[in-house]
């Protein structure tokens, strides 16, 4: 298979990114794509374990060595193919996937692995440049009909699988257009949405309905769904954030990131206009609550705008730079991630307790912080403050990037009565199903919020579930 | 009362044994009778003692016998009245101890006599005396007595009477209800010879038969025979000789001919023997495969065929282009193989009908035979030299037996034939040749207009998934081979479960595992011995009476490759040839009636088989094109070999042959399978499918036919190598030889359509099989179609594919623990890995052992428990320096054992390190390349380890590619960097039992103070290989599994080969247990142990030691990349790139972590189990169950209860080893040397020693080499410090691993494996003075010799056997004239050949020189030009060094023939040839360049300095 000293003789290369200065005027995608030659090549580094760990980390269980190899020899349709088989739109987890793979990369003992993401956005793209992805209509059709509530990553996964496997599927979303998170939270600098109109135009040819500004349990109830479908698959995300509540809360200026992260790209796609309606960080001095991505896609963001400065917290400490005993390889590594965001300028502070926040005119001008310090007890990790360290940070735009702990329960959630687990997140069993009958779930609403890859593998899941469980009633 | 073999005791079976012998012959040219022919013969069996065996009593030996004329006159003179000679036949009888039951047997035995109008002249009662032989032989010594008869007939007719009554009585005594009956037996009932035998040892055989003490008992002829069996219970009926022959070797393919025998005897008719139903079974039951061939032979005998015919027939010489025999021949040996197919496997035999004695060799001629002819009429041949001794003036001629040729002695008209005259005489009986010319047609050769597609359309995706084609199978496997012509190779084992243990359909080929062979045969090296290979067969008429000979014999289609193209399949399908017409039948079943269907739809091929023969058909063609919804197929396997036995029940088989035309073989394995049990040609036309896919998607960039041919071509080597690893050399002996053993299926499935199989754990049944057929079947027809195909995971692990016991999670977790020294993590590991074996993944997952617990600080300490650990034989070469001296350090450090592997091992690694560490491996294992094999190497050894086989490729030899062999790794395997290496098959100095015997005492002598160890993989029969290894004189037994090892191996080998450990673990135990043998002999497991319930285990099923491979490496940072092969192992494990190797970041701290949490685990389970000690549980089967919960729908039906049977013998039989090996050393010749020489050891004064030496005096010198390494390192002495003197017969292994500063100067001969390992000694070996013989014309040394030679010289004043210089690395050697093989596998060194030479000369040589006096000019026909080339001896350094021998040649034995080179140097310059390896010239012109360049640069310096 493949050149076997393609890892000797070829060092890991990336595409790189735009320039700072050029691309923090723009909203378009960051990252840059290498030539195929060169492409060929960093595939050709794919060594093809015996155990491909790569492989075993992908929630989506990508065939990594067989494209790679089959990438290498420039056989782009028949990898565009072995990719296609385990995931239904690499060109979202191409762009935007942490990419655990390349953590549990064997070239990755030594910190150099396979540009295994960047691979697969490459086959995906050159497959629709190429047409080797064209609308494929089911042979036949079952006669059954699903309908999914929600259209990101596991809502498009589960509808693509079942109109494929020839049932007729209804996806229904809340929002203008669909892609749930991929379109309103993920900003156009790391994908832009013209990739998720491409792939949903190929999904309606295909047979798929699509009915957006739609909310099931508002505009619709729910149990109408229920009543006239086959089969129903619940997978609106997790969408209620969680808030910091200390003094100060109340003020204006403090945003979810959410609220500022979709009214950017709701911006960009022109559903709304800017004048009046933007929550702008223009001139604003930005402070960002969470050290983590939707954190950073906050940071990027606000530097578009043209903040003045921007400063990200986090109460956990700073990572390591390398990987330490106890998070060996193949594991995902808890290092230091510093995202293109960071880059392009922000100041990152970590152990940071936030106590409460200050204002004058009911806007929020500064707020009070805390170093912490973390302790380990059997087990398990807790933080106490570190005294006289107490101090103001000048601020007048917060971004609560906290995360979000469940899905919304008003509405579809509440109407159904469907029964929730512990963190009120969404109770199924192991073929997916909900505590009602033929009502199915996946993704983040299952799973509490994660990432987009578990999300399309949570929707393949439930896809072939639903699948066996129509034919076999 | 004890009977005899046990027929089936747990998993032993009494097929498993083997034997394997000391043979030869004394007569009288002329006839002359009298008593000492036959002392002399007594006399070879007493100095042939060391190659019998003896049991556990030390007394009772394997069996001895002697063959003599009928002695008329010495009844006569004892009062006998007899008929005139020739009227008059006799013969011992064994007869029950039980009176009644004697007296049984003997009134069917006289009933039958009378029937057949025979006259009784009387009974003799034979002196006997039981008093010295052992325990175990008296326990079944039958009663003997002696009848006399008598007949007024012709003697031809009255043998062929006593002939006839011996076989009707063997078999109305068989089927008796005798309580005793086995006690009967006939040793011999004939007017012309008699046979004594017993399982005796050759020494009691005089003192047990007094008659043969007697100077009264003459006889022109003596034919002896000493056995020693790897069987466990030797009796007294297999002793020989047998009724014709005596037989040193094996038979290889003999289910196969057995088969075959019986199926045949539908058709024979002889005119002789009148009603042959009277008679049959020709093959008397279970009796070993000797006494099978030997009663083919003697029906042959006694059907009006000539000795020499019925040898040639049976066991045929090659009939290769090299192989220079005359083409009537040829067409002889053509001929017959078209109606007898050869009874294959290493034989030396020897044989009488009282008038004629002779020998013969088979093909490949790897057992010893030499003959001395004396000036007084009297030939002496056996498996040695001197085992006669007579005056050099007596002699009149010394030669051996080459392989497939024969020597027969005509005592009536007294005069010896020579082979090329018998087998004239035969070729030229019959126009055999014009027969072949007018009625036999190629294959090959037929025209054909028409050219079958390989597409199959639409219906190729169904296909692919009804037979199961996975992405893998596509990928690696057809591609891999259509594309290069070559089988895929793989590394690091095996690590899914059996067939059986998974829960994902297989097919049912995957139930099957290749046998090898091991110690009591050689495997072939298919490659380089490929002239003795074929893989052609017949197709046709084969209802022909053996008997007979005719024209319409050979009406038949002959091919050469029997995996063919759909083209040819048409032509076949269609052939009507000489009235040739076939039957096709479908192999399909009715999917709605399942399994049911599926029974009914194979007894109704069966019975359509049945059909087509009746109606006069040629072959059947079963067919399993043209499947649908409805229609599934059947197994073709199945389907095969259902037939096949059905027919041999019905005695029709002979008459037709079986086709296949399958969609599911497309592995080597497969096709190996449907031939073995049955098939003569198989048409793939799936495999041909996906090529032609495969090609038309551009994913082979080669046209159809080329990439087909490759397929084929791939498939074809691979099937040598299978046949190969048996020791078979010809598809047609192979067909149907079933030389499979099934894991994990149902003995009824087994009966039934598998006959003859073994199958010892029982497992599915039809139900499953149709499952298995069905599930893939449904995914085809039923479900959504699935466009895109399943990588299954077979080879490489995927996530939703078949379970790996190494996966990421253990080897995350084992990493992590071991590096952190976390031992919860440890745990967790354990857990993991634990939970994966009784998934279940290994059998020892389905087995749970009793608890009764008590508290650990009552157990053995872990230090204690940790030496019982050593770690597997990875060589430095295929592993990194790194990785080696890191496993070395660690194991040094727990006290237990690192193994070198075999690559030798740099002398530097033997002192010890400044900070108490060691980087010496406690084993040194010695291979079949013996690369690095030394006197230092062995001297600084604790265990020397023997390698017979490795999991990874039981039976195949290695190959260690030229780039990875850096100068490091060539000093230590003492080769020349970037040269290729090669490991043969076989050790060429073990190809029998008593050869492993010899090369362990070897061991002995050189390293008295090491265990000497022998490593085996699991297959069926291994306890019995066991119990012989242990006779032998090993102190340890490793037994692999075929799943463990981390060598690189063809996939199909790593898969396909071996079984697991467990089983072949639990029957060393029990078979060792039974015979008490266990007590000797230390054991040791390996293959797949993780964690310490894998060790438990292993200790309850009976292992003492505990071995290590893949779970060291991977603690060391392996990640199980499987690419050890490719050099690019990106952890620097397995690698020699030293880029790679910086990447290595193993710890020895890591591993002794490994060690030690596993040994505290052990000692966890063993508190739990409620033992103090190890020694507690070793052995106790009784302590393992069957955990019933561990299942799933392919497991319920297994049985594992044989294998945890507890044999009864354990009740007082030791289970585990409490004794050390008596070493047979305190008589060596070398302890008198040794004495004589002190002065010159200690003080390095000269000594000169001389003494008189015999064939029993063997391994000379090697034991004071041994003493004088261990003091002085590889260095030695100074040159010609101790000279030896010898005068007479060597024994085996003269001078074997003789160090620098001896020299061993013979007078006389000596037999095989001289300098054997020469470590840089001096060898002379010269006729003795006043011979007659020319010195270039007869044989002075045996075979094999210099064999892994790493320095030294030998000058021998002779002609050498068969491979001569094999494996030599860095001797010079001087010789008059060699036999086949020479110079084999050689990598370094000079030979010189002053004669002529066999055949296969310089096959594998990668390196060294060879000079051969061509003076025949044909020697460039004798030699295999794979890797070398031929050229004039014309470079000056040449020619200096080539005279610079021959004069040292001369100087040292004063060789006429050298002599005459010398004094006309110049004539004989032209006619020398330089034999040099094309890669060795490259590497030398590159060093040579070197040299100049440094020369140059060194002037350069010179002039620089100069002119400063």
């Amino acid at each position: 298979m493949g050149d076997i000293t393609g890892f000797l003789k070829v060092k890991r290369k990336e595409a790189g990114n735009r320039l700072i200065n050029e691309r923090i005027c723009d909203h378009s995608e960051v990252e840059q794509v290498l030539n195929s030659e060169d492409r060929m090549l960093q595939a050709s580094r794919c060594m093809d374990c015996g155990i491909p760990f790569c492989h075993w980390s992908c929630p989506v269980d990508n065939l990594i060595p067989e494209w790679n190899d089959l990438l290498f020899k420039g056989e782009w349709k028949a990898a565009y193919e072995r990719l296609n088989a385990t995931n239904n739109f690499p060109e979202f987890t191409g762009r935007i996937c942490p990419a655990s793979c390349e953590h549990a990369c064997v070239l990755n003992i030594g910190q150099e692995p396979v540009t295994i993401r960047e691979n697969e956005v490459a086959i995906v793209e050159r497959a629709f440049s190429e047409g080797y992805i064209r609308p494929v209509l089911p042979t036949s059709r079952s006669g059954k009909n699903v309908a999914i509530v929600g259209s990101g990553p596991a809502g498009l996964a589960a509808a693509d699988l079942l109109n494929k496997a020839g049932h007729s599927v209804t996806l229904f979303e809340k929002d203008e257009k669909p892609g749930g998170l991929l379109r309103l939270g993920i900003p156009d600098f790391k994908l832009s949405k013209a990739i998720i109109d491409r792939r949903v135009n190929l999904l309606v040819k295909e047979g798929l309905m699509i009915r957006t500004n739609t909310q099931v349990g508002r505009d619709i109830p729910a149990k109408e769904l229920v009543s006239q479908f086959d089969a129903v698959c619940i997978a609106i995300g997790s969408g209620h954030p969680r808030d910091l509540e200390i003094e100060g809360r109340q003020l204006n200026g403090i945003h979810f990131a959410m609220e500022f992260l979709s009214n950017q790209n709701r911006i960009n796609s022109g559903f709304i206009r800017s004048d009046g309606n933007k929550i702008s960080a223009e001139n604003k001095k930005v402070l960002v609550i969470g050290g983590g991505d939707t954190g950073s896609d906050c940071v990027g963001t606000a530097i578009r705008q043209k903040a003045s400065s921007v400063t990200q917290i986090e109460i956990l400490p700073r990572p390591p730079l390398e990987r330490t005993p106890d998070n060996p390889w193949p594991y995902f590594g808890k290092v230091l991630k510093t995202t293109t965001s960071h880059e392009e300028g922000c100041e990152r502070i970590w152990s940071q307790s936030t106590l409460r926040f200050n204002g004058e005119d009911n806007y929020v001008k500064w707020v009070e912080v805390e170093d912490v310090i973390w302790e380990s007890t059997d087990g398990k990790y807790s933080f106490k403050p570190v005294p006289g360290t107490r101090r103001m940070i000048e601020a007048d735009f917060i971004i609560l990037a906290l995360g979000f702990v469940h899905p919304v329960l008003d509405g579809l959630l509440s109407e159904l009565e469907a029964e929730l687990d512990g963190r009120k997140n969404i109770k199924v069993d192991g073929s997916q199903m909900t505590s009602i009958q033929k009502v199915f779930a996946a993704g983040d609403s299952v799973s509490g919020a994660s990432l987009v890859v578990n999300a399309i593998a949570s929707g393949r899941k439930a896809a072939k579930e639903i699948d066996r469980f129509l034919r076999h009633s | 009362m004890k009977t005899y073999r046990p027929d089936k005791e747990g998993l032993y079976r009494q097929e498993f044994e083997h034997g394997s012998c000391g043979i030869g012959f004394v007569a009288h040219l002329k006839g002359k009778k009298s008593h000492s022919i036959i002392s002399k013969g007594l006399d070879i069996l007493k100095n042939m003692t060391h190659r019998g065996a003896e049991g556990a009593d030390s007394k009772t030996g394997d069996g001895a016998g002697v063959m003599i004329q009928v002695p008329r006159d010495f009844y006569l003179i004892q009062g006998y009245s007899l008929p005139p000679e020739g009227q008059f036949g006799t013969g011992l009888v064994f007869l029950p101890r039980d009176l009644n039951d004697a007296e049984k047997c003997t009134e069917i035995f006289l009933r039958i006599i009378g029937e057949e109008g025979v006259d009784i002249i009387g009974f003799r009662d034979v002196p006997r005396n039981n008093s010295t032989i052992g325990e175990i032989a008296r326990s079944v010594e039958p009663d003997i007595r002696q009848i006399l008869l008598s007949a007024d007939i012709s003697q031809d007719d009255l043998e062929r009477k006593l002939y006839i009554i011996r076989k009707r009585t063997e078999k109305a005594i068989r089927n008796s209800e005798i309580r005793q009956k086995h006690f009967f037996y006939i040793p011999s009932l004939s007017t012309k010879v008699l046979v004594y035998k017993g399982m005796l040892t050759s020494i009691q055989l005089e003192e047990y038969f007094s008659d043969l003490k007697d100077e009264r008992l003459q006889s022109a002829i003596a034919l002896v025979h000493s056995r020693f069996s790897t069987n466990t219970f030797p009796s007294w009926d297999l002793a020989q000789p047998f009724r014709v022959l005596g037989h040193n070797g094996e038979i290889n393919t003999i289910k196969g001919n057995r088969f075959w025998m019986e199926a045949r005897e539908s058709i024979l008719k002889s005119d002789k023997l009148g009603d042959l139903e009277r008679i049959y079974p020709i093959i008397e039951p279970e009796k070993s495969d000797s006494a099978s061939l030997d009663n083919v032979l003697e029906f042959l005998l006694m059907s009006g065929k000539s000795l020499p015919f019925a040898m040639s027939i049976l066991i045929p010489e090659s009939i290769n282009l090299k192989n220079p025999i005359s083409p009537e021949l040829r067409d002889f040996y053509h001929y017959h193989s078209t109606f007898m197919e050869p009874w294959d496997g290493p034989a030396s035999l020897i044989f009488s009908d009282g008038r004629y004695i002779g020998g013969m060799l088979d093909r490949n001629g790897l057992r010893p035979s030499r003959y001395v002819i004396t000036n007084n009429d009297l030939i002496v041949m056996g498996s040695e030299t001197g085992v006669q001794l007579f005056a050099p003036d007596e002699i009149r001629e010394k030669g051996r037996l080459k392989p497939g040729k024969m020597l027969l002695v005509d005592t009536v008209d007294g005069k010896v034939l020579y082979d090329q005259e018998l087998k004239t005489k035969l070729a030229n009986d019959f126009p055999y040749g014009k027969w072949i010319g007018k009625n036999m047609v190629k294959l090959e050769e037929i025209e054909t207009g028409q050219i079958v597609s390989p597409d199959l359309g639409k219906l190729h995706q169904k296909y692919i998934t009804t037979f199961n084609y996975s992405f893998e199978d596509i990928e690696r496997i057809i591609r891999e081979m259509a594309a290069t012509g070559k089988e895929p190779i793989g590394s690091m084992g095996n690590d899914v479960p059996v067939a059986v243990l998974s829960v994902k359909p297989y097919r049912l080929f995957n139930y099957f595992k290749q046998m090898f062979a091991q110690v009591t045969n050689p495997p072939i090296d298919p490659i380089r011995e490929e002239l003795v290979m074929t893989l052609s067969g017949y197709l046709g008429s084969l209802q022909q009476n053996l008997l007979d000979e005719s024209p319409d014999h050979v009406k038949m289609v002959r091919f050469r490759n029997p995996v063919i193209s759909n083209t040819y399949f048409e032509i076949v399908r269609n052939l009507r040839y000489k009235g040739f017409s076939a039957a096709t039948l479908p192999l399909h079943f009715d999917v709605r009636e399942g399994a049911e269907g599926l029974k009914a739809a194979v007894d109704q091929l069966c019975s359509d088989a049945e059909k087509a023969v009746d109606e006069g058909k040629n072959y059947i063609v079963l067919s399993d094109r043209g499947i649908d919804e409805n229609k599934a197929p059947v197994p073709s396997l199945l389907a095969v070999s259902a037939v096949h036995h059905h027919l041999i029940e019905k005695r029709k088989r002979m008459q037709i042959d079986i086709v296949v035309e399958s969609a599911e073989p497309r592995e080597v394995m497969h096709f190996a399978l449907l031939f073995g049990y049955g098939a003569s040609i198989i048409n793939p036309y799936m495999s041909f499918a996906i090529i032609d896919k495969l090609v038309r998607d551009k994913a082979i960039q080669l046209d159809y036919q080329k990439a087909e041919e490759n397929y084929v071509n791939s498939i074809n080597k691979g099937i040598l190598k299978i046949m190969s690893k048996m020791g078979i050399s010809t598809l047609r002996s192979y067909r149907s030889s079933q030389i499979f053993e099934a894991v994990g299926i149902h003995p009824d499935v087994i009966n039934k359509y598998f006959a003859g199989t073994i199958s010892r754990i029982g497992g599915i049944g039809i139900d499953e099989i149709t499952e298995e057929v069905l599930i893939p079947h449904r995914k085809a027809f039923e479900e959504e179609p699935q466009s895109e195909i399943l990588t299954e995971g077979v080879y490489a692990f995927r996530k939703h594919g078949e379970k790996h016991a190494w996966n990421p999670e253990t080897i995350s977790l084992l990493q992590w623990s071991t590096r952190t020294g976390d031992r919860e993590k440890f745990r967790e590991y354990s857990r993991q890995a634990d939970s994966d074996t009784v998934s279940p993944m290994f059998i020892r997952g389905l087995l749970r052992f009793r608890k009764n617990p008590i508290p650990v600080d009552e157990v053995e300490s872990s230090d204690k428990i940790m030496k019982r650990f050593v770690t597997g034989a990875m060589s430095y070469g295929s592993i990194s320096r790194e990785a080696h001296e890191t496993i070395a350090i660690a194991m040094n450090r727990i006290g237990g054992r690192s193994n070198t592997g075999e690559g030798g091992e740099d002398p530097e690694r033997f002192k010890p390190l400044p900070n108490g560490d060691s980087v010496r491996s406690a084993i040194k294992q010695v291979a079949s390349g013996r690369f690095g094999v030394t006197t230092e190497y062995l001297v600084n050894a604790d265990e020397i380890q023997i390698k017979i086989a490795q999991g990874a490729k039981p039976g195949e030899g290695g190959q260690l590619p030229g780039h990875k062999i850096d100068k490091i790794i060539a000093r230590t395997r003492y080769s020349i960097p970037g040269i290729t290496l090669i490991s043969p098959p076989p050790h060429h100095d073990i190809y029998s039992i008593e050869d492993l015997a010899q090369l362990i005492f070897d061991l002995k002598n050189v390293n008295p103070e090491a265990r000497i160890s022998v490593k085996l993989v699991s297959a069926s029969g291994v306890g019995t290989i066991a119990a012989g290894v242990t006779k032998a004189g090993a102190d340890l037994i490793t037994i692999s599994g075929y799943e463990g090892g981390t060598g690189a191996s063809p996939s199909s080998s790593i898969k396909h080969a071996g079984i697991p450990l467990e089983i072949g673990l639990a029957e060393t135990q029990q078979t060792l247990v039974m015979n008490n043998l266990r007590k000797r002999v230390i054991l040791q497991a390996d293959g797949q142990l993780k964690t310490a319930r894998d060790i438990v285990i292993a200790a309850l099923l009976g292992a003492e030691e505990y071995g290590f491979s893949t779970s060291a490496l991977i603690v060391l940072g392996c990640v199980m990349m499987r690419k050890c092969h490719l050099n690019t192992c990106p952890v620097g494990v397995a690698t020699q790139n030293p880029e790679l190797r910086k990447r290595f970041h193993g710890k020895a701290d890591n591993l002794v972590t490994f060690f030690r949490f596993l040994a505290d685990g052990v000692r966890e389970l063993l508190a739990e189990m409620g033992f103090r000690s190890m020694d507690e549980i070793i052995g106790r089967l009784d302590l393992l169950e069957h955990n019933p919960e561990v299942n799933h729908w392919k497991t319920k039906n297994l049985d594992l209860s044989e294998m945890l049977r507890l044999p009864a013998e354990a009740a007082k039989n030791d289970m585990h080893c409490i004794e050390r090996q008596q070493d047979k050393l305190s008589s060596v010749l070398d302890l008198d040397l040794i004495n004589e020489a002190g002065k010159a050891i200690a003080e390095k004064k000269p000594v000169l020693i001389e003494r008189c030496i015999k064939n029993t005096d063997r391994t000379t010198g090697a034991m004071l080499s041994g003493r004088i390494a261990k003091l002085y390192g590889s260095a030695g002495l100074p040159d010609g410090t101790i000279k030896c003197k010898f005068k007479g017969s060597a024994g085996q292994s003269f001078g074997a691993f003789l160090v620098h500063g001896i020299e061993l100067y013979l007078e006389g001969d000596s037999n095989d494996y001289l300098g054997k390992g020469l470590s840089g000694g001096r060898i002379i070996v010269v006729p003795p003075a006043g011979s007659t013989f020319d010195s270039d014309k007869n044989i002075i040394i045996g075979n094999t010799v210099l064999y892994g030679a790493t320095s030294g010289e030998s000058y021998i004043s002779g002609v050498a056997g068969e491979r001569f210089g094999v494996r030599n690395s860095g001797a010079i050697a001087v010789v008059e004239g060699v036999g086949n093989h020479c110079c084999e596998y050689m990598t370094g060194g000079r030979v010189v050949v002053l004669g002529s030479t066999g055949s296969n000369f310089a096959a594998g040589m990668s390196g060294g020189v060879a000079y051969v006096l061509n003076d025949k000019g044909n020697f460039d026909y004798y030699c295999n030009m794979g890797m070398v080339e031929l050229s004039l001896v014309e470079d000056l350094s040449d020619i200096d060094e080539l005279k610079d021998l021959v004069t040292k040649h001369y100087n040292y034995t004063d060789s006429k023939k050298a002599k005459m080179i010398l004094d006309d140097f110049n004539k004989f310059l032209p006619i020398f040839i330089k034999v040099i390896p094309y890669d060795y010239k490259k590497v030398l012109q590159e060093q040579k360049l070197e040299e100049l360049k440094r020369k140059i640069a060194n002037v350069e310096i010179d002039i620089e300095i100069n002119a400063t």
